[in-house]
């Protein structure tokens, strides 16, 4: 250890995020410097180059932290390989910092409000080193699992609180319970890392940051089951999380984490990576095992409950990635330690993607309880170009949005639930004045509709219908009476569909009435959309009593149709315009229209 | 289809190498998706022969392969272009302006979803989500992510693949 401590190690975020920010060139730049500066004989120290899992803040990226012997990480964000030999040259060497190039007070305050457990790995270790992992309380959790009866640690995992993380937030003890107390020999573990909702992506981030982690809440889990084959179903999308995982898995084989006589605990478990094939109707956990058994990924009937007659009719159980990394520190610290975080109904932490018109886009971990404003405000700095919140839609496809005056909702299950939202996978999209709510219902819509498997004829022509109906809409089409008729469909498709999907998919109308039916009925009324954003309703000019002739819209132009002079009130060439809507999003004062 | 989509098509397909990907599948549970994966992965898609093949040696009927084939947007039955330009359509994408990066690429290669262009080299695709939403608008070059892309900078990127031959 002492050895360890004696090193500088400069952590780069190696994360999607990071690497298409161009983190492979900043750590060549950094091997580089070492080198050509001669650092190691300088300081005497070995330096290391730790490619890190995403840190959450990914809209900064690269983000590096250096770390020097015996004191607190620095983090320096926006880095580019331009800059690394002067950090090089004054921090590692000189030991002072270079401030100006220090991330600035906002993320002390993006870490300030969060709780990062699950993310406590991942961002800091290096993802692919399974010395790290261990060296960080890594199978800890399994070990102290295996001094317990299987019974008792479903017992433990019970007394926790722990829910789903995969969406409904069903307890995860008592669905392990009927799982083990289902008779037969063959069982299956499947973790659903699917991921299909759009704006969510902390499922891949923990694939891609701490893949050991999850391979031990697996392992845990399919020991309380008595199972000794576990998949991971991958969507296709995800490469360098196939391949992280893939590598951890291979590196658990070698050293006999896996297989037979797992850790020599006594159990085996086999693990394989399914990847998916790009269908969202494959997240839902029927549909999820005939893509596994080679079928079409149509979801069937339930019961029988995948407990019962899951893949390959034997006994399954299925959990959410989140929820598999929750279970791993519920066994590091005990389920006591768990349910002291949290709300009543919700224990624990929950991650959330924080995307859309919000200054610090990327991943939060915060305890649940923490109200929808602290999270946009506090933690991720408000909204982007100092324009006004309007909507947050949480839950994804299946979730809603939720006004201002529903931002004191509580994160927990229950309480977005009151609002007229989901928790759904945690997705959170922030909207302003300038996304038009009925663009975002028929968004979705189109969404879902795209990705019924079309089994029930409600979802499958229903969906298509409301669809129609909000195309029409946003035209400027619309006619009295549309809206009446969206919400009975709604209701009507909700009843009688079979599977989550169907039984969801309304929910972005039905929510977006509650709380924005003023803006629908602007739209079928005047021909209007009070966001200026549905494009056949907009006109593509400059107020000239609002612009402040900052110049900005110009810039953004590809096709050079905007004039402005130093002084001047810009003027839209509406022959040029392509009506790209570039403009419109760039001008921070609601300008353009 | 394009002229030179259908010209490939006409090619004759070796089957060696579907056969001896297929020799790994042959005994095992649920192998059809990950062989039609792996085939595909060869070949750059499913060229029409290697249904008929994978029939046979897997023995489940042609309609069932064709079944999955068309469920899953990720099997594509024609050939595709060298480098594929994933959109990504998903909401933290839309509400950043995703069908303006859509429409740019539209106009500068003139593809849309599932589209390839003449000379093979660019295949369109809309998808509804890449995961990497904190810098949206997003797309991906084959295996590399371009993050709070502007029309300018989707410029440069199409720019910079079709400079690389
Ligand atoms: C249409 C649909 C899509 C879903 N997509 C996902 C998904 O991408 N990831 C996920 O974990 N659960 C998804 N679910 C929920 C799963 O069916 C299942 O409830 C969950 O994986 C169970 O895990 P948990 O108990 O750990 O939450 C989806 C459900 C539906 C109806
Ligand atoms: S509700 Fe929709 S997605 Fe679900 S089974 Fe029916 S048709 Fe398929
Ligand atoms: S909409 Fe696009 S093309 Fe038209 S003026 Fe604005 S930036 Fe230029
Ligand atoms: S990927 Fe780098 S912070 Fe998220
Ligand atoms: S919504 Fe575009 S990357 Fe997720």
């Amino acid at each position: 250890m002492a050895e360890q401590a004696e090193k500088i190690k400069v952590l780069i975020c190696q994360g999607t995020g990071g690497l298409a920010s161009g983190a492979a060139a900043v750590a060549d730049a950094f091997e580089a410097e070492f080198a050509k500066q001669g650092v190691e004989a300088k300081v005497g120290k070995r330096c290391e180059v730790v490619g890190t899992g995403c840190r959450g803040l990914c809209a900064n990226d690269v983000l590096v932290d250096i770390v020097m012997p015996g004191a607190e990480g620095v983090t320096y964000d926006f880095v580019t390989p331009e800059l690394v030999p002067q950090i090089v040259a004054e921090h590692v060497i000189a030991n002072s910092p270079v401030e100006k190039s220090v991330a600035g007070p906002y993320y002390a305050s993006f870490l300030e409000k969060q709780q990062r457990i699950i993310f406590s790995r991942c961002g800091t270790i290096n993802a692919e080193s399974l010395d790290d992992f261990i060296a960080h309380r890594g199978f800890t959790g399994i070990r102290k699992a295996v001094t317990m009866a299987p019974s008792e640690v479903i017992e433990e995992v019970k007394r926790s609180g722990l829910r789903g993380r995969g969406g409904g937030g069903f307890p995860t003890g008592v669905k392990w319970s009927f799982c083990k107390a289902t008779p037969g020999e063959e069982k299956y573990l499947i973790c659903n890392a699917d991921e299909g909702d759009p704006g969510a992506f902390m499922d891949r981030s923990v694939l891609e940051g701490d893949p050991y982690g999850l391979i031990e809440g697996m392992m845990i889990g399919a020991y309380a089951i008595g199972c000794k084959f576990a998949y991971v179903y991958v969507r296709a999308e995800y490469p360098l999380a196939i391949k992280r995982l893939q590598m951890a898995i291979d590196t658990c084989y070698e050293k006999g984490y896996l297989g037979k006589n797992c850790m020599g605990l006594g159990f085996d478990l086999d693990m394989r990576i399914k990847a998916g094939a790009g269908a969202f109707v494959c997240g839902e956990e029927t549909a999820l095992m005939a893509s596994i058994e080679g079928h079409r990924g149509m979801s069937r009937p339930r019961p029988p409950f995948p407990a019962v007659k899951g893949l390959w009719g034997k006994p399954t159980n299925i959990n959410n990635v989140e929820t598999f990394a929750n279970v791993s520190y519920i066994f590091y610290n005990g389920a006591d330690w768990y349910s002291s975080i949290g709300t009543e109904g919700t224990k624990g932490t929950k991650i959330f993607a924080l995307t859309g018109k919000v200054k610090h886009t990327g991943l939060v971990e915060v305890p649940a309880g923490t109200t929808m404003k602290q999270v946009i405000y506090d933690v991720c700095g408000g909204i982007l170009n100092n324009r006004k919140f309007k909507a947050v839609q949480a839950g994804g496809p299946s979730g809603g949005c939720l006004p201002t005056e529903a931002l004191g909702a509580e994160v927990d299950y229950d309480s977005l639930i009151k609002a007229g939202a989901m928790m759904g996978s945690g997705g959170l999209v922030v909207m302003d004045e300038t996304t038009c709510m009925v663009d975002i219902a028929r968004f979705f819509l189109n969404f879902t509709r795209a990705e019924s498997c079309g089994k029930c004829i409600p979802c499958r022509i229903g969906l298509k219908i409301m669809l129609e109906i909000l195309e029409r809409i946003t035209q400027g089409r619309g006619r009295e009476g549309d809206l009446e008729l969206l919400e009975d469909m709604a209701y009507d498709i909700k009843k009688s569909s079979l599977c989550g999907l169907g039984q969801t998919a309304p929910n972005p109308v039905l929510s977006t009435l509650r709380y924005f039916r003023n803006e629908y009925e602007t739209h079928i009324r005047d021909k209007e959309c009070p966001s200026h954003s549905c494009r056949h309703l907009l006109h593509f000019r400059v107020v000239e009593e609002k612009c402040k002739k900052c110049g900005v819209c110009p810039k953004v132009c590809p096709v050079n149709a905007i004039r402005w002079e130093k002084g001047q009130a810009a003027y839209i060439d509406a022959d040029k315009c392509t009506e790209c809507t570039s403009c419109y999003d760039a001008c921070r004062f609601m300008a353009i229209e | 289809m394009t002229e030179a989509a259908e010209q490939v098509k006409e090619q004759v397909v070796d089957l060696t190498g579907a056969n001896a990907i297929l020799d790994k599948y042959v005994d095992m549970h649920g192998a059809l998706m990950p062989a039609l994966q792996e085939i595909q992965e060869f070949y750059g898609y499913i060229p029409e022969p290697t249904v008929h093949l994978t029939a046979e040696r897997l023995n489940v009927y042609s309609s069932q392969i064709y079944g999955v084939l068309t469920f899953y947007a990720q099997f594509h039955l024609q050939p595709r272009g060298k480098y594929i330009i994933r959109v990504c359509m998903g909401t933290a994408c839309h509400v950043k302006g995703a069908a303006r990066i859509a429409d740019t690429v539209k106009d500068r290669l003139g593809v849309v979803h599932a589209e390839t262009t003449e000379d093979l080299k660019f295949t369109a695709e809309y998808v509804a989500c890449i995961g990497a939403c904190g810098m949206a608008p997003v797309i991906m070059v084959n295996d590399a992510t371009y993050g709070s892309l502007t029309v300018q900078k989707v410029d440069e990127v199409i720019e910079k693949y079709q400079a690389m031959g």
